[in-house]
């Protein structure tokens, strides 16, 4: 397991954790060009897929293709191409790295979040209506709340997605851990590259452990219990 | 733009495009092969789905570009480092498809089969996976998708395909190639969605059409 | 149910289609890809009775330009040639001629030496820096005849700069580099000839290193811009004129001699190949070399055409 061990020997190399360019360093660049990209994403596509289940027919209907139908094309934008893209056109600006990586997390955030709250059941969504709650309360006190398991799956998909492709940022000269692969592979130096991933895999794996904790402690019991059982 | 520049270089921009057809919809298709397999265990096992899905999570979540790297010791700079490499990912992606779209058939369902006389392996045959079908192949569709896309960053390791186009028109700072580029691998990929949703239709006649 | 089965065998055949396809695929395929519009040849197949040859290039235009010249060059006199364009920096592609996998790649005589061969080589004139690379090549690889043409790494700042500091070579540097950023390819930070080199040399230590590109617009537009105050810009870069870029000259040759040389995997030669790659070398000097550059780089110009042209105006087609 040569990758394994050129990673940890890297990794565990103290010199590596001091100076400019150090591993915490390149972390904390990482996590920013990660956070901030999501952020926006779920600022966009939370509200719009809440927003659009909420005036669905239902999980199956043809406004669910429709989106699913977007959320696929856009899974085939290559984000190493918007990146270039945006470099040749905009030369050196925030949206240079921003832009790919938001389009990157919205559609797995949308697509949940639309069906998270279209398959609200029916009989709930009429109970509510009935109950005289306002669209505001409808979907705010009920639907979101019994949507946020997928909306949770939804998040913590883009999450990944954008953890583990923030590494292209380095391509074009930024920071990151994608640092430490680019410039490892430029000098055949291969402990940077395999700890740089090994990293960001790490990372990664945190990520799913941040949104099982947050999972844990925003949905109700009661659905959770509901969702095991399916 | 450009325009001039798509017809004076058709030969390359054709050959590319098929080189990232081959290396997106290969590994997407071996993927497959390998899901269903691993996915009837996943599905019967109840056991066995966790770990999978911790592993396929785990997979996922590595850079593309790293894993190439991770390869080149077995498989150098070739064509194959790019197959196995996205045929990793897509079976990250098919997998759990394959159990979901196993684990939906309604245990009622299951039982009327058993009490028509179907055996295990003919009902998981005739009953169980083409039930599946439509969210297998909803997997699929997200394998070949992402694979076609993908394939781009193997130009990183000189594995050339519609990648190329971005890479050299960055290096030449020539907006029309990484255009041309971009607007070609999305257009390989929808039109590969397409052909698949069609075959979706084809293979369960009794679904209701919208 | 013979139309719920149907799913079933339509799934099964997508499944067999896939092995099907594969294993045709990796019994006839080539493993190498062209990224050009010259042959895709299978670099196996031994038919013709010029040998056949894989081709190599580094990460950067001019590379790209060069292994098309000998391309088209060999093909003319029959060689079956497949081209593997693009591929990384030398450190990435070096290993895959050392074992075959590549036949021969455009090279840089003085890089090559110090970054792959031989990193301790004080060699630093045309004629030293050769002999140094065949006396310390491994046993399959071998170096051609250099061309005219050098295309080195270089210290290059803005005019601006030069003229605000009085810069005219590295060395003026030293008093001020302290308060620069500098800017090149990510492999400049560790190489001998890199950022060591120019302390070692020169005194001249920067405050910081910005990994960007080879030589690319990233550089280019970090140079430019101010993002960097010099920058690693090849002496070959059609930039260098239209930016009014100036590169310092380099006294006590840290970078060493740079010609345009072929680095060729000796088992795959022949005396055809052999032949025609000096020929072809010979007539590559600097300036013909600045100005395919300015085609491809500048005017967009496509690698084969440009590359034609040359072989063409040289009388080597």
């Amino acid at each position: 397991m040569s990758f394994f061990s050129w990673a940890w020997d890297w990794i565990t190399q103290a010199r590596n954790w001091h100076g400019s360019d150090s591993i915490p360093q390149q972390i904390v660049a990482h996590l920013g060009y990660s956070a901030l990209p999501l952020v926006i994403a779920a600022v966009i596509a939370v509200p719009l897929g809440v927003a659009l289940g909420h005036r669905s027919s239902g999980a199956t209907g043809r406004g669910a293709t429709a989106i699913v139908n977007l959320a696929n094309a856009s899974r085939a934008i290559p984000t190493l191409g918007l990146l270039v893209l945006l470099v040749v056109v905009l030369g050196f600006s925030p949206l240079t790295w921003l832009l790919p990586l938001v389009v990157l997390a919205i559609p797995p955030i949308l697509v949940n979040a639309y069906e998270g709250v279209a398959g609200v059941d029916r009989d709930v969504r009429d109970a509510a209506r009935g109950a005289g709650m306002t669209t505001w309360q409808q979907i705010v006190r009920v639907e979101v709340p019994i949507a946020l398991p997928l909306i949770l799956v939804g998040l913590r998909t883009a999450a990944i997605f954008v953890v583990a492709t923030a590494t292209i940022a380095a391509y074009i000269g930024l920071g990151g851990l994608g640092r430490f692969i680019i410039d490892g592979l430029a000098s055949s130096q291969y402990g940077p590259v395999a700890g740089g991933a090994l990293l960001v895999v790490i990372l990664a794996v945190l990520v799913l452990l941040l949104f099982a904790v947050l999972s844990r402690l925003l949905v109700p019991a009661g659905l959770r219990r509901q969702e095991r059982s399916e | 733009m450009d325009w001039s520049w798509i017809p004076g270089n058709g030969a390359q921009i054709w050959q590319l495009t098929y080189e990232n057809a081959y290396l997106g919809i290969i590994p997407a298709l071996i993927g497959l092969v390998i899901s269903i397999p691993l996915g009837i265990l996943a599905a019967r096992w109840r056991w066995f789905y966790p770990p999978v899905l911790a592993v396929v999570n785990v997979i996922y979540a590595i850079p593309a570009l790293a894993l190439f790297i991770a390869l080149i010791p077995t498989f150098g700079l070739t064509d194959t480092n790019v197959i196995v490499a996205l045929t990793l990912y897509s079976m990250c992606v098919i997998t759990p498809n394959v159990v979901a779209g196993l684990r939906a058939v309604p245990a009622s369902v299951r039982q009327a089969a058993t009490a028509m006389g179907y055996g295990t392996l003919r009902r998981l045959l005739a009953v169980e996976l083409p039930l599946a079908v439509p969210v297998i192949i909803a997997g699929l569709r997200v394998a070949v998708v992402s694979a076609i896309s993908l394939a781009s960053v193997g130009q990183l390791i000189g594995v050339s395909q519609l990648g190329y186009l971005f890479i050299d028109g960055e290096q030449r700072a020539f907006p029309t190639e990484v255009y041309v580029g971009l607007v070609l691998v999305i257009a390989l990929a929808i039109a590969c969605d397409l052909v698949l949703v069609g075959i979706r239709r084809a293979l369960t006649p009794w679904a209701v059409r919208s | 149910m013979r139309t719920r089965s149907r799913a079933t065998w339509g799934l099964a055949a997508v499944a067999l289609a896939a092995v099907a396809t594969v294993s045709a695929c990796s019994s006839s395929s080539s493993s190498s890809s062209s990224a050009s519009g010259s042959s895709g040849s299978n670099p196996l197949s031994s038919g013709a009775s010029g040998g056949s040859v894989v081709i190599g290039s580094a990460n950067f235009p001019e590379d790209e330009l060069l292994a098309e010249v000998y391309a088209l060059a060999l093909q003319g006199k029959g060689v079956k040639v497949t081209t593997k364009l693009n591929i990384g920096a030398r450190e990435v592609y070096y290993p895959q001629i050392k074992n075959g996998t590549l036949s021969i790649v455009p090279e840089y005589n003085g890089e090559l030496l110090t970054t792959s061969v031989d990193p301790s080589s004080a060699a630093k004139t045309t004629a030293a820096v050769n002999a140094a690379l065949a006396a310390k090549l491994p046993s399959t690889l071998e170096v051609l005849n250099p061309a005219p043409a050098i295309d080195s790494d270089s210290v290059t700042v803005t005019q601006a700069t030069a003229t605000k500091y009085h810069l005219k070579s590295i060395a003026d540097l030293a008093p001020v580099a302290k308060n620069m950023t500098f800017g090149g390819p990510p492999e400049f930070k560790t190489r001998i000839d890199g950022l060591n080199g120019l302390t070692k040399n020169y005194g001249v230590t920067f405050k910081a290193f910005d990994p960007l590109d080879e030589s690319g617009p990233i550089t280019l537009s970090a140079l430019t811009s101010g993002k960097v105050q010099a920058a690693d810009v090849f002496t070959t870069t059609p930039q260098i004129i239209s930016d009014h870029l100036v590169p310092l000259t380099d006294p006590k040759s840290n970078f060493a001699a740079q010609n345009v040389i072929p680095l060729v995997y000796k088992p795959k030669m022949n005396a055809t190949i052999i032949s025609t790659l000096n020929a072809v070398s010979a007539k590559i000097t600097t300036q013909a070399l600045l100005q395919m550059d300015n085609a491809v780089i500048t005017q967009h110009a496509n690698y084969s055409t440009v590359a034609a042209g040359f072989l063409q105006a040289e009388g080597l087609k």
